[in-house]
């Protein structure tokens, strides 16, 4: 029987994470947001805002939300349950929260995660004129549609 | 009755969902205070008593699960119900939370009517 590092460390297991990553972000968006994401979108999303948090463990690594600066505005708003042209500053605030609630909900779907993985505070960066770089392998994305505008859930995994 | 809540959480966005899921859940809030970390809620409950905690665990400071176990030497305050909620779904979290006194556990994401099956027993009718 392989051990919990040796399956994360595996390929074949990290791309059945997809339907998990899948699962634990659209379960964030029904209960806190109140919303049905859309299928996936093959728009190129520029980021406006990026909100991550650090994994680390049994599994080492990042999940990251990048969304446009109307999409994060947008969640802060259902999430608040106040008019969007009433969102101010807490807007980095909620979509940290949900990267949070995101990477804590796809470790708890993972049997042995929940106990072997501790998450960082949420960092968010604001802007789109940056790059990020990881020491982790090719990321797993799930693309979304949150009200029509495109969002994008990733997780870069260090081996 | 209405109720007074202290709701302990190092994001202000989730505060505000907590004290609006409570209210979405039926609990009547007469008073709600708010702390960032746990040593600013036990600098809260020397001023302010209140009938109910919710308290996430992962926070800057003092994290949650140090502040139940602190709340315990609190003389007005060591009775009161601490509903903990948190991202941190592991067995352990659960076991050490309660083992210090959490009557309820509660995991992000969650309803309305999730927090209502968790406060409302513990409130003993008092909402």
């Amino acid at each position: 029987m392989r051990s919990l590092g040796e399956l994360l460390a595996a390929d074949s297991s990290r791309e059945a994470w997809l339907p998990m990553l899948e699962v634990a972000t659209r379960e964030v968006f029904e209960l806190m947001l109140g919303c049905q994401l859309g299928v996936s979108s093959p728009e190129e999303v520029i980021p406006d805002v990026t909100a991550m948090v650090g994994m680390a463990g049994q599994l080492c690594g990042v999940l990251s939300v990048r969304c446009s600066g109307k999409a994060a505005a947008l969640m802060t708003s259902k999430m608040l349950g106040v008019e969007l042209d009433k969102v101010g500053p807490e807007m980095s605030d909620a979509l940290g929260e949900v990267c949070n609630m995101v990477a804590g909900n796809f470790k708890n779907k993972i049997a042995g995660l929940a106990e072997g993985c501790m998450l960082s505070p949420p960092t968010v960066i604001t802007g789109s004129d940056y790059s990020l770089h990881s020491l982790a392998d090719s990321p797993l994305e799930v693309r979304f549609l949150f009200e029509g505008i495109p969002i994008v859930i990733s997780l870069q995994v260090h081996t | 009755m209405p109720i007074r809540a202290l709701i302990v959480d190092d994001s202000s966005v989730m505060r505000k969902i907590v004290e609006r899921s409570l209210r979405q859940a039926g609990i009547d809030l007469s008073k709600v205070f708010e702390a960032g970390n746990g040593a600013e809620a036990l600098a809260a409950l020397q001023e302010s008593p209140v009938d109910l905690i919710l308290c996430d665990i992962n926070m800057p400071v003092m994290d949650g699960l140090e502040f139940i176990k602190q709340l315990a030497g609190v003389a007005n305050a060591k009775d009161v119900p601490v509903v903990m909620i948190t991202t941190e779904g592991s067995e352990s979290h659960v076991v050490e939370a309660l083992s210090h006194g959490a009557r309820g556990y509660i995991r992000k994401p969650f309803t309305p009517e999730q927090v209502k099956e968790h406060v409302v027993p513990v409130l003993g009718g008092k909402s």
